[in-house]
């Protein structure tokens, strides 16, 4: 789906946890995610702390949709 | 008799779906689940499953090192031939994983590796150069085809018997290139200029050197004003209104749904859940926004980060989806994001 919507002229981040299969199909803007069942945000841990770590990874997205990459780039996060 | 280590998931091993994929690695000795079948299938080829090794899905996604790290150790001190893993059918993790623990196996002990993936399997774009990938099926339904597949391929590898390549043995092609005495010798100038007159006069022909094609969409530019940038949000993780007005399948989606979420700070549990099959919703469910972060992409509208938020979000089921499906589906959403001039897209997949 993200490689036909960047197809389509929009820039995309794909913020997931399996970043090889990600890299293989060919998607360009990506930021990880810590897990599948809950990308962002341990339930294991306080509200805060998945609060914290949900903003550090949308805020690297964010930044990475307005970040001129040359090659398939993951970005990184603060946490 | 020469053995045979195998490896399969948590599920296959009979230990539980997806509340225990993060299962930790055990070497088992002997059979455990459809190995049994395999161990069946070595027994003509005087070979024996000496080992079994079981690995949640999750625990060899989220910790890859990790894992192949104690399974290699786990593995130091046994004598054995041939290393299979699977079969994995259409189950991404499980291909993904099945593929990393064979690569890791082959490097460290020097043995052939064999597994089985459907055609759309990630796992097997990621690994074919890696070992030998069966073309396989679609769902456990078709085990005992796929497993006798590996079987008669493990044979073959076992007696040393010369493999008559990828089309004629049933695995993926893997890009290593063989010398091949022809029956009737014609040398390669004869056959690179009856290509040349076959491709000239349109008539079918097949190249010696197939190059393979990777599909790569070229980078869309990056957003030059975040601050003016209208932003949509997606996901394949399957969040929903509760009722799933769509109907969206929990696997296998080829149905999708937009929510209005102008009106609201974040995701509410019981408002919103999880309709995904593939992993254990209990997280999702209590708080949709750790796969649709509205709370946080509406606290960084209002801090100003960013300019818009497109008043829907994107849901579809990412898990035994086919590329055909996805792509369509991204090509029915495209024009609600063109109609509303958003800039750019934040794409969450579990």
């Amino acid at each position: 789906m993200v490689k036909e919507i960047e197809r389509a002229g929009f820039p995309v981040v794909l913020m997931c946890n399996l970043l090889p299969v990600a890299q293989t199909v060919g998607v360009n803007r990506m930021v990880p995610t810590i897990s599948i069942p809950y990308p962002l945000g341990d339930p294991g841990t306080s509200k805060e702390e998945q609060h914290k770590l949900r903003r550090a990874r949308v805020e690297a997205a964010l930044d990475g949709l307005a970040t001129d990459i040359k090659k398939q780039t993951i970005f990184k996060t603060e946490i | 008799m020469k053995n045979v280590v195998c490896y399969i998931n948590q599920f296959f091993a009979g230990i539980g779906g997806e509340d225990k994929a993060d299962f930790e690695p055990e070497v088992r000795d002997g059979v455990a689940g459809p190995t049994a079948a395999i161990n069946q299938g070595l027994k003509a080829q005087d070979a024996q499953v000496c080992k079994t090794i079981v690995c949640g899905d999750n625990f060899m996604s989220t910790h890859r090192d990790e894992a192949v790290q104690r399974i290699l150790e786990a593995l130091e001190g046994t004598e054995f031939d041939l290393f299979m893993a699977g079969p994995a059918f259409q189950a991404g993790r499980y291909g993904v994983a099945c593929g990393e623990i064979g690569k890791a196996v082959a490097a460290k002990f020097k043995v052939p590796v064999i597994t089985s993936m459907h055609p759309e399997n990630p796992g097997v774009e990621m690994f074919k150069k890696e070992m030998y990938i069966m073309v396989g099926s679609h769902s456990a339904g078709s085990m005992k085809q796929d497993v006798d597949a590996m079987v008669k391929l493990a044979g073959k590898l076992l007696s040393g018997e010369e493999l008559q390549g990828p089309e004629a043995e049933g695995y993926y092609q893997r890009g290593i290139r063989h010398q091949v005495w022809l029956k009737e010798p014609v040398q390669a100038a004869d056959r690179a200029v009856d290509m040349l007159i076959a491709k000239a006069t349109g008539k079918p022909y097949v190249s010696e050197l197939i190059i393979p094609k990777k599909d790569l969409v070229p980078i869309a530019p990056a957003i030059k004003d975040l601050k003016h940038a209208r932003i949509a949000l997606m996901n394949t993780g399957g969040i929903v209104p509760v009722d799933n007005p769509d109907k969206i399948q929990s696997a296998s989606a080829t149905r999708w749904g937009r929510y209005d979420i102008s009106g609201m700070d974040r995701l509410e549990g019981g408002v919103f859940k999880t309709i995904h099959a593939g992993f254990d919703p209990a997280a999702a469910n209590a708080d949709p926004n750790v796969i649709m972060p509205v709370d946080v992409m509406k606290e960084f509208l209002k801090e100003g980060k960013y300019g818009s938020l497109h008043p829907y979000f994107y849901t579809t089921v990412g898990t035994g989806t086919t590329q055909g499906e996805a792509k369509r589906m991204a090509k029915e959403i495209i024009p609600y994001l063109e109609e509303d001039h958003v800039d750019g897209v934040i794409m969450v997949s579990t």
